[in-house]
């Protein structure tokens, strides 16, 4: 019961610093709180913050995937293949993409899991990879969309009519969902939760780690084969030389959002707002004509006092 | 092999059961014999093999030779999964439950209820764990959070998950190492319950006093070896002693009359912490061994533990040699020349990945360091082989990884590392926990031999008859408070409980 209460507790700081971050922006600037900006800021959080709903997976298993961010740009280089170079229909190249992901979440799993390679080291070479490949693939230039011109709308566009609202948010919210209830409700979320407290034990109460460690990393790639389709939506092209960084980013996420790099710990709830608190954070700093350099400073120093924050929080607990 | 001689056959039979690692013969021709409805004791020294032999039938490991009968019919077992199919179910002696998990997940990890063939049922689980708790007579939350139990109660939970196979072989790899004496009744209640005419029992322990109270019968191995069984009504304690250590162990003793020195190397007074200690006042004398007895959660650890800095003092003060001193942390403490060996080794005390000599020189490595600034790899290695003799650290090189030591054997590797520190005032938190009979009285002589070159030893133990037969005073506590401080000569087993057990007195003591 202590310990449930605890949980919300937790939720609900990162949610409060959210708010007082958004009041601060918009009493600061009065073109911060406008529909525009607002769903601006939610397009803009959409792409890392995917990223970071499959990286919560892994982290929370103890490992780590660097390679989110050029298998994203993979992903996307791909949709290009798909849709352009092979003319696939749209849906089967958006299919194929997303599963795309999924096969690099399973070579990463295959390594971590089988090979018993090192996460960090595993995936960083599989950044590399994914990036080497993104720039062959696509001979280097941009891939845009001829063939397929509503697919820029798949990000962009907007389901509901009247409200500007863009379908890329749309998707996010309801990925976010139904990853919260696979991390609470199925066995994939329940086995990352033990894998990370501990692995030994988890395999010794007789359950295949290794299967579902390929599971994890898998279940996370397609979180990256979708982000990399909504960003190629979203720039109306896949950019090759793009990507580098958005791991870190999204790791971030994940970390501002309470969940522990050492494994055992996390929601789904503190992922999505740790996205939107870089997400704002970003935007803000821009609207007030912040320099990039100094942006950059600020992200990192919001990092620092995050997770320290809920280093204190569990010691007082 | 005919069913009719069920009654004769065993239920579970191990013949010619070898296993190898490198460097160690863990176990060679090896046999046990479980029979139906029986508690049968497997003992041994450190790194007898006792773990190991367990592990293969938790088909943690597979054996290099030897079969195994399961009533009569010959098998083998391919991993975690199927030992559990087979009815074999294994509490092991590390910590084996996943902390950030509920108890009632930890306890049906692996088969957990789905509701739809997807979604999880939490409400069922939690159920069945209920269930299993009442029918266990266990008042556990099974909703709770395994890192936010103690010790005592994570390891019922570990029973309950064991018992929750309907296993038909329970294997217990020392269960009450860390369990008090209520505690320790709980699980042989447990234990009592479990047994039934086609089930059976495994039980490894250190604890010689709980043999003739839970087992039928006495399986002794030594240096991986099956050495004999005995039938535990006709057998004594001296018996399986000797059967296990080869030699015979000198009986109990008191400390002789020592001269108590009059310097005071050590004066705490009103200590008290926000979370439990009140008011705590001792003087510790130039090569005393002072013992601290009381229940668990007394106050023992905490105050250790607050006297090197590892939790904040509310108020009190700590005179080291005459002078007060501030201590903010282990390492003031240990500047001051007091080290603290920690209850808790496994996870405090050693560097399981780094090997015994790195471990034993850990806390002393500046030592070892020659003036350029390298590490003296040569008189690393002399000082790790000089402990490893004394403390008869069984392991085949200093080089070894430490975790592939069996458990006792860790431990001697964490006292090792704090002798080679060379401390004046040495805090030993259960020193001989989980350690073999023969171990046990090495590390006496060696207390003993400290306090005669000059060291001041504190010991903290929940075994009454060790602390009578090592310190030459007696502190005891209770609820966070210092009940009484005794002279060896006017303590016995009644007394000390007496104050041990005085949940509210008025604890002053000059
Ligand atoms: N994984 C391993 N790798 C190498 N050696 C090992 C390994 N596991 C155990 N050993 C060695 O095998 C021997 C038997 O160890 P085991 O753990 O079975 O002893 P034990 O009887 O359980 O002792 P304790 O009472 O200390 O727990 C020891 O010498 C130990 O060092
Ligand atoms: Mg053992």
């Amino acid at each position: 019961m202590r310990a449930r209460l605890r949980g919300q507790i937790q939720q609900l700081l990162a949610f409060a610093s959210l708010i007082a971050i958004v009041v601060f922006f918009s009493i600061a600037n009065d073109r911060f709180l406008t529909w525009a900006n607002v769903t601006g800021i939610l397009l803009a959080a959409t792409v890392v913050g995917l990223l970071a709903l499959g990286t919560t997976f892994v982290i929370i298993t103890g490992g780590i995937d660097l390679s989110i961010g050029t298998g994203m740009t993979l992903s996307a280089v791909m949709t290009g293949v798909f849709l352009t170079y092979l003319g696939m229909p749209l849906w089967l190249g958006v299919i194929l993409a997303i599963l795309f992901g999924g096969l690099l979440g399973l070579i990463n799993g295959v390594n971590v899991a089988v090979l018993k390679i090192p996460p960090f080291i595993a995936t960083l070479a599989m950044m590399l990879v994914a990036a080497g490949l993104s720039l062959v693939i696509s001979g280097t230039a941009p891939i845009y969309f001829k063939e397929t011109p509503d697919f820029v709308r798949l990000a962009t566009g907007s389901l509901i009519p009247g409200i500007r609202f863009p379908n890329g948010v749309l998707i996010f919210i309801i990925v976010a969902i139904v990853a919260g209830v696979i991390l609470k409700k199925t066995l994939l979320g329940r086995y990352t939760f033990s894998i990370g407290s501990n692995e030994e034990a988890t395999e010794l109460s007789g359950v295949n780690v290794t299967k579902w460690k390929i599971a994890i990393y898998t279940f996370a790639g397609l979180f990256t084969g979708l982000a990399g389709v909504l960003l190629a939506s979203r720039l109306s092209s896949a950019q090759p030389a793009l990507g580098m960084g958005y791991e870190l980013e999204a790791i971030a996420a994940v970390v501002i959002g309470g969940t522990s790099l050492q494994g055992g710990k996390g929601s789904i709830v503190g992922t999505v707002i740790g996205a939107l608190i870089m997400a704002v954070l970003t935007n803000g700093l821009r609207i007030m004509s912040i320099p990039q350099e100094w942006q950059s400073v600020a992200v990192g120093a919001v990092i620092l006092i995050a997770v320290y924050l809920d280093i204190l929080r569990r010691k007082n607990a | 092999m005919t069913p009719e001689t069920t009654t004769t056959t065993a239920l579970l039979d191990l013949s010619g059961v070898s296993k190898g690692f490198p460097g160690v013969q863990a176990l060679d021709d090896v046999r046990l014999e479980l029979r139906h409805g029986e508690v049968l004791a497997l003992v041994g020294e450190n790194g007898a093999g006792k773990s190991t032999l367990m592990k293969l039938l938790a088909g943690i490991y597979t054996p290099d030779a030897g079969t195994f009968r399961l009533n009569g019919e010959e098998f083998s077992i391919e991993g975690p999964r199927h030992a559990q199919e087979l009815g074999i179910a294994i509490i092991h002696q590390e910590f084996n439950l996943m902390p950030d998990l509920t108890v009632a997940q930890n306890i049906f990890i692996g088969r957990e209820p789905r509701s739809g063939g997807v979604f999880l049922d939490d409400r069922a689980l939690n159920r069945s764990a209920q269930e299993l708790f009442d029918r266990l007579g266990l008042t556990i939350d099974p909703t709770e959070r395994v890192e936010h139990l103690t010790v005592a109660r994570q390891q019922m939970v570990e029973i309950a998950k064991a018992l929750s196979f309907n296993a038909k072989v329970l294997i217990m790899d020392e269960p009450t190492a860390a369990l008090n004496d209520a505690e320790v009744e709980v699980l042989f209640e447990l234990i009592q319950r479990f047994r039934t005419p086609d089930t059976g029992v495994i039980y490894i322990s250190h604890r010689m006093d709980e043999l003739a109270r839970i087992s039928d019968r006495i399986t002794v191995l030594r240096d991986g070896r099956y050495i004999d069984t005995l039938e535990t009504a006709t057998s004594t304690v001296g018996e399986v002693i000797s059967l296990m250590v080869g030699r015979t162990i000198t009986g109990e003793q008191r400390p002789g009359q020592v001269q108590r020195s009059p310097d005071v190397v050590l004066s705490v007074a009103g200590l008290s912490t926000k979370k439990l200690l009140k008011n705590v006042g001792f003087e510790l004398h130039r090569g005393e061994i002072l013992g601290f007895a009381g229940l668990m959660g007394a106050g023992r650890t905490e105050l250790a533990r607050a006297i090197v800095g590892a939790d904040p003092i509310e108020s009190g003060r700590i005179t080291v040699d005459g002078r007060e001193v501030q201590i903010g942390n282990p390492a003031d403490a240990a500047r001051l020349g007091i080290g603290y060996l920690s209850e808790d080794r496994k996870r405090l005390g050693v560097v399981l990945e780094q090997d015994v000599a790195t471990n034993i020189v850990l806390s002393t490595l500046p030592a070892f360091t020659s003036k350029a600034g390298f590490m003296r790899d040569g008189a690393i290695i002399r000082t790790a082989r000089e402990f490893i003799g004394r403390l008869r650290i069984k392991t085949p090189s200093a080089n070894q990884l430490v975790k592939n030591l069996s458990g006792g054997n860790q431990q001697k590797v964490v006292i090792a590392k704090w002798l080679a520190k060379d401390c004046d005032i040495l805090i030993f938190d259960e020193p001989t926990r989980g350690i073999d009979v023969g171990a046990k009285d090495e590390i006496y002589a060696l207390l003993e031999e400290l306090a005669r070159q000059g060291k001041s030893i504190i010991m903290i133990s929940s075994e009454l008859p060790e602390v009578l037969r090592m310190s030459h005073r007696i502190a005891v506590m209770c609820e966070g408070r210092l009940n009484a401080v005794l002279d060896n000569a006017e303590a016995t087993q009644e007394i000390v409980m007496d104050y041990a057990t005085r949940f509210s007195a008025e604890g002053t003591v000059s």
